[in-house]
């Protein structure tokens, strides 16, 4: 385990106060009354960005900081407590971890540096189905001349809507199921046959559903190898896999914390509720179960940072613990609230909603400890 | 993981690396040292245990952070890692930790006079005192400060009365380290802390056998025993803070600092074979073996982070609660999943129809059902992280 460093403290405390001041649960609210149909507020990326967070794994001669994924996910942490929404995983995370380890020199120079200021937004567009399965791609991207031609259909693909550039996962090969034949695509929203359409989802974070309908490329779009993208892609999702875990990690302990406020304060049959022994064991178990998931989470981001070769394992040990962790804390924030934790007016429901589609996100608990068995001989 | 980065550790690793290769007897490699720390008739008739416990008595390792005229090496906490880690490397053990080394030393080092510290901590330091622990007692378990075992001031000794309880190992240990009651009108404030012979007249322990055939744990019986006066450590009716202070240490040493735990997915695909893709073939078990395989592995970096936490901080703290209750429930999912996949053969309890491994699963399967129960049940843990830990009221 690596002890953070003096950078990586200010970075975190200044997320932390950040999030407090500016993005309060409050903030993440107004999402649920239409505000922001690009699923974010445009003020508030704005300001992420100036802070540098959009270009912490970004080289700096591209403009970034290089800071690392462990920095990331501390930033990311911090903004999970409050729920505040921004494309940072979508493009400060995947997207420019895509561009940086499959991108020619051209294209790094072309997008980094406006992913790394937040000009640019960049979204990975992957699932196609219900399912979290990158194999099942079906999406099909066809040689035309020197260029490609892409059709078919992607869902949900987060932060969709506010996307200025997708890198899209096609099929140039094979058929759905299939390890190899997976290509990505650089590909811009106002390209002729793409339409996008925003998915309401319980979490309100309004990702795109985009058709692509003979969608024409120039050579100049693919990112890294035609047909073998199967292995890059894996390595790009176990960064946002990373991610969403740290985000889910301060997500699960601020609903802990919430839950601890209300038993030192709801009283009922004359005693303070958080004495009943019952209600203390639970918070006790859902006290070590956040150790654990603090422990898998922060290998994971220092497995990344230091190109471990058993980072994919320890990715997904990270996000099945968060996953399920996230899950039964969630529940039990609406449990131990009663009734008042069924309102809309009370952010239990907020906790839960986004827990859910954070768990669905890059592959759920299932899929996660599945992948786990499978790379330790189980 | 890279723990150290100064030239002076690495130097200080690999004089411990080059000295345990000369000095480890290799027949020892791989043995459980738990053997001769719960059997003192095995350690002593073993001459390879003893060579080594020799060796590592006169060069202080077995303590190394205790100070020199104790019987220690005087080293820091990051030099005490070192060893133990390269003891682990080497497939070698520290044949000194024993209840003294673990439990009573650490508390006489903060409470004991400097009479008691030079008389107990050499032999510990060496491992040539045994020690056992008298807490529990019939009606003071996990309410263990209710204890009655009677201490009364005769003028030039103290007489002691009464039963213990789940006294681990005391049929073979020297000294006993008590818990007695020298006043009846406090519960908590009338506990002291005594040091006993048990070779005093009027002391018998009697093995009690348990439910994996064990016969670890002891009654022990106190008639009138006459115990000096200066036995007692601390002030007479302080004992209580001393235990809590003593019971954290013993909660540190049971779940904090054991090695690296196997797999179980070998022995899985051995027992329950493979399917067509490679998978263990019952995927109900696989499920469950894969999700507590996390668990396991997660428990792991816990321990590895709340080391490096603890660099900062000093000594063990009230999270070890948590920590002790997270590694019993992991510990003993993990005992019923090998006896499970092992299936009837996991249930032998004797004779050559069942390996070594087998009847060895099935005692460790019955043996864990005591990880939560000893060192303050998984319940009195779950009291004290809801308290101490995340600050919850009390009941009124």
């Amino acid at each position: 385990m690596v002890v953070l460093s003096e950078e990586q403290v200010m970075l975190r405390d200044m997320a932390a106060e950040w999030a407090r001041e500016r993005m309060p649960v409050t903030a993440y609210r107004k999402l649920f009354t239409g505000a922001f149909p690009l699923g974010h507020d445009p003020a508030a990326w704005a300001d992420m960005a100036a802070m540098g967070w959009a270009g912490i794994v970004v080289p700096e001669e591209l403009g970034g900081v290089d800071f690392g994924y462990r920095s990331l996910g501390l930033v990311l942490e911090e903004l999970g407590k409050s729920l505040a929404a921004s494309p940072l995983i979508s493009s400060a995370l995947i997207v420019a971890t895509a561009l940086r380890l499959a991108g020619t020199a051209e294209q790094q120079a072309r997008w980094l540096p406006g992913i790394a200021d937040g000009s640019v937004i960049g979204a990975l567009a992957l699932d196609e189905g219900p399912r979290h399965a990158p194999l099942a791609t079906a999406l099909t991207a066809r040689q035309r001349g020197d260029g490609w031609q892409l059709d078919g259909l992607k869902r949900p693909v987060p932060d969709g809507m506010a996307a200025s550039l997708f890198v899209v996962v096609a099929r140039t090969s094979g058929g759905p199921g299939d390890g190899d034949g997976l290509t990505l695509f650089l590909v811009e929203p106002d390209a002729v046959g793409l339409a996008r359409t925003s998915l309401d989802q319980v979490d309100a974070r309004s990702p795109a559903l985009l058709t692509l309908a003979g969608v024409a490329l120039a050579g100049d779009a693919v990112l890294g190898p035609v047909g073998g993208a199967g292995v890059l892609l894996d390595r790009i999702l176990d960064c946002g896999r990373a991610g969403i875990a740290a985000e889910m990690l301060g997500t699960a302990s601020q609903a802990f914390e919430t839950v601890l406020d209300y038993l030192k304060t709801r009283v009922q049959f004359g005693q303070l509720i958080g004495s009943f022994q019952a209600l203390q064991h639970r918070a006790g178990a859902m006290f070590g179960e956040l150790q654990l998931l603090r422990s898998a989470v922060e290998a994971a981001l220092a497995a990344l940072d230091v190109g471990d070769a058993e980072a994919p394992q320890l990715v997904s040990l990270a996000k099945a613990m968060a996953g399920d962790t996230l899950h039964r804390i969630s529940n039990e924030m609406i449990q131990l609230h009663g009734g008042i934790g069924m309102t809309h007016e009370h952010d239990a429901g907020l906790y839960l909603k986004r827990a859910r589609v954070a768990d669905q996100s890059y592959g759920n608990a299932a899929f996660h400890r599945e992948r786990w068995g499978r790379l330790n001989g189980f | 993981m890279a723990e150290e980065t100064g030239g002076e550790d690495a130097a200080f690793r690999a004089k411990v690396r080059d000295w345990i290769a000369a000095n480890f007897p290799p027949a020892l490699r791989g043995c459980d040292p738990l053997l001769y720390q719960g059997d003192a008739v095995a350690a002593a008739g073993d001459a390879n245990f003893q060579l080594w416990r020799e060796r590592m008595a006169d060069i202080g390792w077995g303590v190394p952070t205790w100070p020199r005229r104790y019987g220690g090496a005087g080293l820091e906490e990051a030099q005490g890692r070192i060893i133990l880690q390269e003891l682990a490397a080497a497939s070698a053990f520290n044949p000194i930790r024993s209840y003294g080394t673990m439990m009573l030393g650490p508390t006489l080092l903060e409470y004991g006079s400097e009479e008691q510290k030079l008389e107990h901590l050499p032999p510990i330091a060496r491992h040539e005192r045994r020690w056992c622990q008298g807490f529990s007692e019939p009606g003071a378990g996990s309410d263990l400060a209710s204890l009655q075992m009677r201490c009364t001031d005769m003028g030039d000794h103290w007489l002691v009365s009464g039963q213990k309880i789940w006294t681990s190992g005391a049929d073979q240990a020297d000294w006993c380290f008590a818990l007695v009651r020298t006043d009846t009108t406090s519960k908590h404030g009338g506990i002291s802390f005594l040091l006993i012979d048990m070779k005093s007249p009027g002391v018998e322990a009697r093995p009690i056998v348990l439910i994996s055939g064990s016969t670890h744990f002891c009654e022990v019986f106190f008639n009138d025993v006459q115990v000096p006066k200066g036995n007692l450590v601390g002030a007479i009716n302080q004992g209580w803070g001393i235990a809590k202070r003593l019971l954290q240490f013993e909660r540190d040493s049971l779940s904090v600092g054991r090695g690296a735990v196997p797999s179980l997915a070998p022995l899985a695909r051995d027992y329950v074979g493979v399917d067509e893709q490679g998978r263990i073939a019952d995927p109900d078990l696989r499920a469950r073996l894969i999700r507590n395989g996390m668990r396991v592995t997660a428990f792991g970096q816990t321990l590895k982070r709340l080391a490096t936490e603890a660099k900062a901080g000093n000594g063990p703290n009230s999270g070890v609660s948590a920590v002790k209750n997270l590694w019993s429930d992991i510990m003993q999912e993990r005992a019923e999943l090998l006896v499970e996949m092992m299936g009837a053969n996991g249930l032998g309890w004797s004779g050559e129809a069942f390996s070594d491994e087998e009847r060895a699963a099935t005692r460790a399967w019955l043996h864990s059902k005591a990880y939560s129960i000893y060192g303050g049940s998984y319940e009195v843990q779950a009291n004290i992280v809801a308290k101490r830990v995340l600050g919850l009221p009390d009941h009124r």
